[in-house]
Formats: structure tokens, C-alpha cells, sequence
């Protein structure tokens, strides 16, 4: 008779189980979930075999669709039709409203400055509704595993900040899932192509998404992979190429009627020729009229070419970027539908000099990868040599006087990292300090990204400069912060996690980065204004208020005067003029309220010097 | 981990200048595979904490030694020497004046004929200027002769500093061009 086996409640009567976990690919117009099955990993399919989910979410009072069904919705209920939510994550209602009539919403401002949409069912957050496109995918991988998920991995572009990677992990913890890590999107389509087993190597990531375009360049050493620098352009992707095809077909049918549902289903003619023309070197398009036009594949590429052009130029800046010539490339992997165009993959393969790695659906790549890393974390694979070792994107540091960025944590540092800088007060009796964290290359706290600010209270009162405020940043293996605060003699302590308020654009990062470079000379004369000014307050301040102090006992009338007069000149001077023009005003300042200085050294030795005697008579 | 021991006894290297930089590599690698919070990404959110700050100690570590000037200031700190930016430790005249001129020679170079040679000649005599000064501190190190390590390292810090500049200034002329 066989034995029973009995297990402990909870605990898996195989202990060599397999954990379900997958890798979601979160995009802008579709998104995807794969997972590892049999050793293999592959793309998940809804009941009707789909495994593309448009990222489109439609709410009513009658509940949320997701998806194709969503996307049918998009010309009868635009405003309760959500897409394209990801260019929203981890933004601020002021970025959103320059977005202007890109997104045909409509907006509120929620806590802390969060842009929120208002739908049928309420105000909702970009979090929410990114939520809910996880949520779909999360039911689908359960339903086709067969039983409940141990975790995701999720990719994000290489680009994004702080705010965004903040913003997606809050959207899927809504959606119930355990983020076992966010992954770069390049380095997911890498992985996918077994690149990570090469002992080292550059890699070029080249994806051409419906309406964006991507290019990343990666240094890849022994497992560890280092995003050199990314590029691209936000509104260029395969629609451009249908658009390109129908303007000319309607050049060709001259007595087509141009009414909006004609150029609606040209537009999707145009598409479903641009796709046959893939494998075919012809095709022929019957118009509304019944005119029927013939497309040959050249006239497709001639029509395109400039298109094309234009990524490679992408590729030509962010190569420089990176400080890599094209030849030092050893792998290209195409990622996005719009690289199956055979004339894609031709300019790239001549730009980079090299055949680029097609072999896996360019739609599914990045989902592939990002479930092969999944099943690694989760456990099933305890050998697995794989590890994928991240930098921080953008610099983070602190606002100090003057409106300077200090930089904290450097980009391209390895994370996890953790690192303390300690800051000192700037005024005599200051007991609250602010901290104001931010992201990014540039030198004024302008240009940089604000991420948050804290305020840290009860510094007992000293003298300028005497306090020590150790701030210290600790960012986790997916790139996300946590900054305290502490002030050493008291041990007073502040802290936050950072929680997006908002993030950056695509274009907006790239631009930063760029910016940093270019801009090298100009922020020099800017930071010397600064620091000029800053020179002047502390002037003024101490000036003042030693004259409040002393004055009335220690100048004439009119010497208090002048001197206030004079403070005027440099407060009108700090405003208005030069940096050099301060720094003379500083000195001057300077120079006439010697007199006045030294008459209160004089009179500070001898009340030390009358301490003393009262003390010795004692 | 044990965090108490110091960042050469942590990857198992020879304490001292001289540093094989592929067994750096291998021993961080190998012990990030063993660390790193991916590892324990199924695990419970105890272990999870301290895997980010092992790796996060990995990362300083490794940083530390890689490269040569934070390696030099790191033996010095574990000799009691402190080299950090506070550090005010006087250095000879001469060292400066020169300095004083590459500076020069560095801020005139957008008005000479070739300033892209004109620069490249400054960054080859800065990074000779810089190996003299490894070489000085990693003798001075071997003699004990911390005083002169410690001026080789505040001298390095300065080229380092100047190194910087003139890629900046490259950049620079490069957009305008």
C-alpha cells in the first residue's frame, strides 16, 4: 500500500515546482506578457490568440475594457478612451497641460501636483490607469499558467527617471503584482538574444516602435550591462510610414473623395500594404472609387527613405553621445514592429556595417527578455549565471545656496549605491534646512528634474556654518531613491522615499543630456552669476545685521546711512549686473564698512578684556 | 558579508597600489552573483534589505579600487590619512606655478591656430605629469613616507581636476566647429 504524503498547510507538495513569473513589456501603444515555459520562453495569448494587448483602456459606468475591445471605442467615446497613458507616468499636471492637444483629455490637478483624467468612472491617475492594463495581463498569464503569479518583471526605457520608475512600480503593485524588478527595455531585447553570455562586447538597441523611435547603445562586460547613452525621436515611428504611403495614394486618386472616414480606412490600407509589402515586392491597393493602384516595393522605400534618414541620424548623435564609433559595435538587435520594413533593416545593417539580430518577433523581444530574466529571479533557475548589474541613469543631488545643483550620485554608478554628503547651514541661528532632491546633468537647479523636497526642523540655533547635516541617498538595484536627512550633533533625523509627483519626457531627458554639454560654458558664467550673488546676500545679511546689533551705538548717524545707502548700491547691483560687476560691488562694500567692522572687533576684545577683570576681582 | 573588513581583504587582493584589475573584476562579479539583490528577489523582504546593502557595499568597494586616485586615497585612509576635499595640505611652489601655466596654456587654446592640437599636446603633458605623480606616491607609499603620498595624491587631485577641464573645453570647440 502506498503511503500518504501529507504536506504542511501552504507548503508545496513538490518542492521542485516550478514559480510562475513573467515578464511584461508595459509599451506605449501595445503591451505584452511572456513567460518561461519548458525551458522556453514565450509570448502569452488572450482566448482569441492574440498576444498583442493595444495599451488602451476604456471606462464606463458599465465597468473598464482593455484593449481591442477598448480601442474600438476611440472615435465614439474619446474622453473615457484612454492611450498612450505611458507618456504621462511620473509627470506633473504643469508638464501634462504643455502637452496641450496631443491628448484629447480632460485633466485635474490631484495631491501634490499628480495630473489625474477624468473618465466615466471618476478622476483617475496615470498610475491607476497603467494599473489596469497590468491587471489584464496578469489575468491572462494566471489564467494561461494555470494558477497564481510569484512575480514580474517589468521594463522600462532606459531613460526614464526616478518619477517614472517610481511610477510604474506604484502601477503594478495596484495591479497586485510582486515586481521582482524593473528592467531596462534595450538590455530586455539583448538578454532575449543571449547576448549577456558574450564575455564582452557594445551592443546597439534599435527599436522603431507605431509612434517613437529608440536607440540605445550598451557596453556590455561579463554579465554586467552598462547603458552608455540613448537617443531617438518621440514622435517618429511606423505611422509616419503608412502616412507617407497614403498621401501618396491620394495623389494617384485624384477623384477620391476626401471625407474623414475615406482617409481613415486609406490610412488602413496603407498600413496593411506597407506589411505585404514585407514579403512581396508588389501589391495592389482598391481604393473606395474601386481605383485600383499598384505599389511596388521601390516606391515604398523611395517614399521612405527620408524616414529612415532620420533614425540613422539619431543613431550618428547618440553614438557620439556615447563615445563609440560605429565600427566598435559588435551586436544590433531590432526591436518594435516597424523593423520588419526590409528597407529598416538594410540602412541599419550599412549604417552599423553589420547584419542586425532579427531572428526574434521584433514585437515579442523585449517581452521575451524580460521573462528569461523573470524566471531567473524567481528562483527556477538557482544556477543561472545570468545577472544583470544596472547604473543610475541620471546624476541625483541637492539644491544648495543659489540655486546649484551638488551632485550627490554620479550618472552611470553602479546601483545598488548609497552615498552621504554632509551640508552646513547658511545663516547664524537657522534650525530648519531644506532639502530639495533632483535629477539630471545640469549645474542649475533649473534644468535639472525636481524629484522632492523635505524639510528638516528642530537644528538647535548655532552659528552659520556650524551644523552638520548628513543627507544620505540610497538607490535600490531598480534605480529607485530614498534620501534622509540628519543633523549629527542632535541626531534630529527626516526622510522620504521619493514618490513621483512627475517625470520627463522622452525627448526631454535625451535634450538634458545633451544640454549638459552643450551648455558646459554658458552654465560656468551662470554658476559664477550665482555665485557672486550669493557672496552679496551673505554680505548684505551679515552686514545688516550686525548694524542692528551695534549700530546705534557704534556709528554716527550718518555713518549708519551711508552704509545702509551703500547696501542699497549692492542689493540693486546683485539683481541687475554682472558677475564681475557684483564681485567689484562685494569688494567695495567690502572696503567701506571696515571701519565699522573693526570698531566692533575693538569693542569686542575689551568687553572680553572687562569679563576678565570682573572675573579676577571675584 | 562581513563588512568590517576592508575593501582588498573583501575581494581577496594584496593590500597595496599595484592591483590586478581582471581579478578586481572576477572577485566583484563573483561575489555581486552571490549579493546582489536579484538573488534574493523571491525571498522575504528581511533578506532582501540586507542583499541591497551588501551590493550596495560591493558597489562602494568596488568603485574605490577601481580607480587608481580613489585607490590611493583609500590606503592613505586606512593609514589615518585623510585626503578628501577638506584636505589643505600645502603644496610646493613649483608644482603650482605649473599648474598655473597649463591653465593658462589651457584657457588661450580657442584662440591658437590648431586648438584641437594645441590641446592634445596639454592633456599628453597633463597625463605624464599624472603618472610621474602615481609613480611618486606608490614609492612614497612602499616607504612609508606618508607625508609625500599624501602631497602625490593632493597633486593628482588637482590633474585630475585639470584633466577634466580640458575635455570639457574639447567638447566645447567641438560643438562650435
Amino acid at each position: 500500500m502506498a503511503l500518504l504524503q501529507i504536506a504542511e498547510p501552504g507548503m508545496s507538495l513538490d518542492p521542485h515546482q516550478r514559480k510562475l513569473a513573467v515578464g511584461i513589456d508595459l509599451g506605449t501603444t501595445n503591451s505584452l506578457v511572456a513567460s518561461v515555459r519548458n525551458g522556453v520562453a514565450e509570448t502569452l495569448s488572450d482566448e482569441a490568440g492574440q498576444y498583442i494587448l493595444p495599451s488602451v483602456v476604456h471606462y464606463s459606468e458599465a465597468g473598464i475594457t482593455v484593449g481591442d475591445e477598448a480601442l474600438s471605442r476611440v472615435s465614439d467615446d474619446p474622453f473615457n478612451t484612454i492611450q498612450s497613458i505611458k507618456r504621462l507616468m511620473g509627470r506633473s499636471s504643469n508638464e501634462v497641460l504643455i502637452l496641450g492637444d496631443q491628448l484629447p483629455y480632460q485633466f485635474s490637478e490631484g495631491e501634490g501636483g499628480m495630473p489625474y483624467l477624468k473618465t466615466a468612472m471618476g478622476e483617475l491617475s496615470p498610475v491607476q490607469i497603467s494599473a489596469d492594463i497590468l491587471k489584464s495581463l496578469s489575468a491572462r498569464a494566471a489564467e494561461s499558467l494555470g494558477g497564481e503569479l510569484e512575480g514580474a518583471v517589468i521594463t522600462v526605457p532606459a531613460y526614464f527617471d526616478d518619477a517614472q520608475r517610481q511610477a510604474t512600480k506604484d502601477a503594478a503593485t495596484l495591479a497586485g503584482l510582486n515586481v521582482l524588478r524593473l528592467l531596462n527595455e534595450p538590455t530586455a531585447a539583448a538578454v532575449a538574444y543571449g547576448l549577456d553570455q558574450q564575455d564582452k562586447g557594445v551592443v546597439a538597441v534599435y527599436d522603431l516602435g507605431g509612434g517613437t523611435f529608440d536607440i540605445s547603445i550598451l557596453r556590455l562586460t561579463k554579465g554586467v550591462f552598462e547603458v552608455l547613452a540613448t537617443g531617438g525621436d518621440s514622435a517618429l515611428g511606423g505611422d509616419d510610414f503608412d502616412h507617407a504611403l497614403a498621401e501618396w495614394l491620394l495623389d494617384q486618386a485624384p477623384n477620391l473623395e476626401r471625407s474623414p472616414s475615406v482617409m481613415r480606412s486609406l490610412m488602413v490600407q496603407a498600413r496593411s500594404a506597407k506589411e505585404s509589402l514585407t514579403d512581396s515586392d508588389s501589391v495592389s491597393v482598391t481604393l473606395s472609387n474601386d481605383q485600383q493602384i499598384l505599389v511596388t516595393r521601390q516606391q515604398f522605400e523611395q517614399l521612405t527613405s527620408s524616414l529612415i534618414a532620420k533614425t540613422l541620424r539619431a543613431c550618428k548623435r547618440t553614438l557620439k553621445d556615447a563615445g563609440i564609433q560605429p565600427d566598435e559595435i559588435n551586436d544590433v538587435v531590432m526591436v518594435g514592429g516597424s523593423t520588419r520594413v526590409p528597407a529598416v533593416v538594410e540602412g541599419v545593417q550599412k549604417f552599423f556595417n553589420r547584419i542586425p539580430h532579427t531572428d526574434i518577433d521584433p514585437d515579442r523581444v523585449v517581452a521575451v527578455g524580460a521573462a528569461l530574466q523573470a524566471d531567473i529571479l524567481a528562483g527556477n533557475k538557482p544556477d543561472a549565471e545570468l545577472l544583470l548589474l544596472d547604473v543610475l541613469p541620471l546624476s541625483l543631488g541637492l539644491e544648495t545656496m543659489g540655486g546649484l545643483v551638488e551632485k550627490v550620485i554620479h550618472r552611470n554608478t553602479p546601483i545598488p549605491v548609497a552615498r552621504a554628503q554632509e551640508f552646513t547651514t547658511y545663516q547664524d541661528g537657522q534650525t530648519a534646512m531644506l532639502v530639495h532632491v533632483l535629477q539630471g546633468e545640469r549645474e542649475l537647479v533649473d534644468d535639472c528634474r525636481s524629484l522632492a523636497q523635505f524639510t528638516l526642523r528642530g537644528i538647535p540655533p548655532m552659528a552659520a556654518g556650524a551644523a552638520k547635516i548628513r543627507v544620505t541617498f540610497q538607490v535600490d538595484a531598480d534605480g529607485l531613491l530614498n534620501v534622509s536627512a540628519k543633523e549629527l550633533s542632535t541626531g534630529i533625523e527626516s526622510a522620504v522615499q521619493v514618490k513621483p509627483s512627475y517625470g520627463l519626457s522622452d525627448t526631454e531627458i535625451t535634450q538634458m543630456l545633451t544640454d549638459s554639454y552643450q551648455f558646459a560654458a554658458d552654465d560656468k558664467e551662470r554658476r559664477s552669476l550665482r555665485e557672486q550673488q550669493v557672496e552679496a546676500d551673505r554680505l548684505i545679511v551679515s552686514l545688516e545685521a550686525a548694524i542692528a546689533e551695534d549700530g546705534a551705538q557704534l556709528l554716527s548717524e550718518q555713518e549708519r546711512l551711508d552704509l545702509l545707502s551703500e547696501i542699497e548700491v549692492l542689493r540693486s547691483l546683485r539683481d541687475n549686473a554682472s558677475s564681475k560687476a557684483i564681485e567689484s560691488g562685494v569688494e567695495h562694500l567690502a572696503h567701506v564698512s571696515d571701519f565699522f567692522a573693526a570698531r566692533r572687533m575693538d569693542q569686542s576684545i575689551q568687553q572680553a578684556l572687562q569679563g576678565q577683570r570682573v572675573d579676577q576681582l571675584d | 558579508m562581513n563588512l568590517s573588513q576592508n575593501y582588498f581583504e573583501l575581494f581577496d587582493l594584496e593590500i597595496g597600489f599595484a592591483l590586478d584589475r581582471s581579478a578586481l573584476d572576477n572577485a566583484y562579479r563573483e561575489l555581486q552573483k552571490e549579493y546582489h539583490p536579484d538573488r534574493f528577489a523571491h525571498k522575504g523582504d528581511a533578506e532582501q534589505r540586507l542583499a541591497v546593502q551588501n551590493s550596495t557595499h560591493l558597489n562602494t568597494a568596488y568603485e574605490a579600487l577601481k580607480s587608481p586616485l580613489l585607490r590611493a586615497q583609500y590606503l592613505l585612509s586606512l593609514e589615518g590619512v585623510k585626503t578628501g576635499e577638506e584636505s589643505r595640505k600645502q603644496l610646493p611652489l613649483v608644482f603650482l606655478m605649473q599648474q598655473i601655466e597649463l591653465r593658462e596654456t589651457l584657457a588661450e587654446a580657442p584662440d591658437v591656430d590648431d586648438p584641437f592640437a594645441a590641446l592634445e599636446v596639454l592633456e599628453s603633458q597633463t597625463k605624464e605629469l599624472e603618472k610621474s605623480c602615481f609613480d611618486d606616491f606608490q614609492a612614497a607609499y612602499s616607504d612609508g613616507d606618508l607625508e609625500l603620498a599624501e602631497e602625490s595624491v593632493r597633486k593628482l587631485q588637482f590633474l585630475k581636476k585639470l584633466l577634466f577641464e580640458i575635455e570639457a573645453m574639447e567638447d566645447r570647440l567641438d560643438e562650435e566647429f
